[in-house]
């Protein structure tokens, strides 16, 4: 395993089976999703107080626990990159930013648009939504420090020390609805408890939480790999790349 | 199917939620993708040049 | 890299628990902020706050409970509804005038934002539902309701 880790970390190697892997995670992504639509969309019953508004749930949880997991891979990659310098490490961590951040956005806007017909307003500072916020300015701070400093290393590097404080966010995200009273319901799935949930609506959201990791795992590739070639131009095996394109 | 588009009266929130996450998701696939086409054709477009 | 973990050289050591420390530092700050706006992050007061009088009296304050069965009244023709609202344990008289969120209905847990007047009647200038983490189709909410309410009559 870290020898297969060790081999997956070298940038040639990473850039040829990245591009194999791809189709292969697209299809998977496809099935995924289509299955997660329609089990979301068509199958699952209406909910007995929120009606069809409730399919909201299918994009915006899935996209709320994506924009707190893709925090964590990219604070931990950091970390790795910070204390063994491994290039593909900090690549990883950087590639995270903008699809953490879109994931972000993507779970406050759903929010808003659930929260409006059923509370009754598009936002309230409440603890939830306020520090769901604040996940979003600390991932567009992490673009905005690795593109204000001009050498790649070093911005990695200081981009890992803000991302790894910024860390204190997750467990405040998620025990929010727990510590103070808010607006946001108390969470359905990830609880001890069994969850709340009925079976034939749990599924579909079951599915697209995979299908969301799934592209996730497409789009780090794909940003993964264009930083690489950024970084390693002029380099043997990109040379040997671009010969055959 | 009317019915299905309509949902329940939700048809409003419940349509523009998965309108944002299909184009915020294409826009992640698709902006690296064309990115790494740009790369790639203007690294070989400058070895051409070192090469003469 | 396991076994290189352990053989770390001194410096990656020294990194690590710089980072460590760091992460602990922010930790133990934001652990302390948080405690002191406690307060302040606080959604809403309960029924039993203003009861008890510890809900502001002078300015504007969110009151959450639940809407007691069967005190929702409407008077008159326009958009003013009067109910009580409840934490299970005291009762607050609420007034509002303005349109209701879908939700809301008898038995709902709602927030209203707005004031205490003097005769303890809250009045509203917002009303916001607040839905729990239970999802169902009806059928099965009615079955459950009706087993609830069999268990009852035992």
């Amino acid at each position: 395993m870290m020898k297969f880790l060790h081999k997956f970390s070298s940038p040639p190697y990473f850039y040829s089976i990245s591009g194999r892997m791809l189709p292969w995670l697209t299809a998977l992504f496809l099935v995924l999703l289509a299955y997660g639509l329609y089990g979301g969309l068509v199958t699952a019953p209406a909910d007995y107080q929120q009606g069809d508004s409730f399919r909201i749930i299918y994009v915006h949880v899935p996209a709320a626990w994506m924009s707190m997991f893709i925090y964590m891979v990219m604070a931990v990659s950091g970390g790795i990159g910070l204390i063994w310098r491994i290039k593909l490490a900090e690549i990883v961590s950087i590639s995270s930013a903008p699809i953490g951040a879109s994931f972000t956005l993507l779970a406050l806007v759903t929010g808003s648009l659930w929260g409006k017909p059923m509370w009754g307003t598009w936002w309230v500072w409440d603890a939830r939504l306020t520090s769901e916020l604040i996940l979003f300015f600390l991932y567009l701070g992490v673009i905005g420090l690795y593109n204000a400093i001009e050498d790649n290393r070093t911005a990695s590097r200081a981009v890992a020390i803000l991302a790894l404080v910024g860390v204190v966010n997750i467990p405040i995200i998620h025990y929010s609805v727990e510590w103070w009273s808010s607006l946001h319901q108390g969470p359905t799935v990830t609880k001890f408890a069994k969850p709340s949930i009925h079976i034939d609506m749990l599924i579909p959201l079951l599915v697209m939480a995979v299908a969301f990791k799934i592209y996730y795992a497409i789009a780090l590739l794909l940003r993964c790999r264009n930083e690489l070639v950024q970084r390693e131009q002029g380099s043997r095996w990109l040379d040997e790349v671009l010969e055959k394109v | 199917m009317s019915e299905f588009l309509h949902m329940g009266g939700y048809a409003l929130y419940v349509w523009s939620s998965y309108g944002i996450a299909f184009l915020i998701m294409l826009f992640g696939i698709f902006k690296p993708l064309i990115l790494h086409k740009q790369q790639l054709r203007e690294l070989k477009l400058k070895r051409q040049r070192e090469k003469r | 890299m396991m076994s290189s973990a352990f053989k770390m050289k001194p410096i990656r050591r020294a990194r690590l628990s710089l980072i460590l420390l760091m992460v602990a530092g922010v930790s133990v700050a934001a652990w302390f902020g948080l405690r002191s706006f406690n307060e302040n992050l606080m959604f809403f007061f309960s029924t039993s706050d203003v009861v008890e009088g510890k809900a502001p009296k002078d300015h504007l304050f969110r009151l959450g409970g639940m809407v007691v069965k069967g005190t929702v009244q409407r008077p008159g023709e326009g958009l003013t509804v009067k109910f009580i609202l409840t934490d299970m344990a005291k009762e607050v008289p609420v007034e509002y005038t303005g349109i209701l969120p879908d939700l809301f209905r008898e038995g709902q847990g709602i927030i209203a934002n707005g004031k205490l007047t003097e005769n303890g009647v809250f009045v509203a200038q917002e009303v916001l539902a607040k839905h729990d983490e239970n999802y169902m189709p009806p059928e099965v909410a009615g079955s459950m309701k009706t087993a609830q309410n069999k268990e009852s009559a035992k």
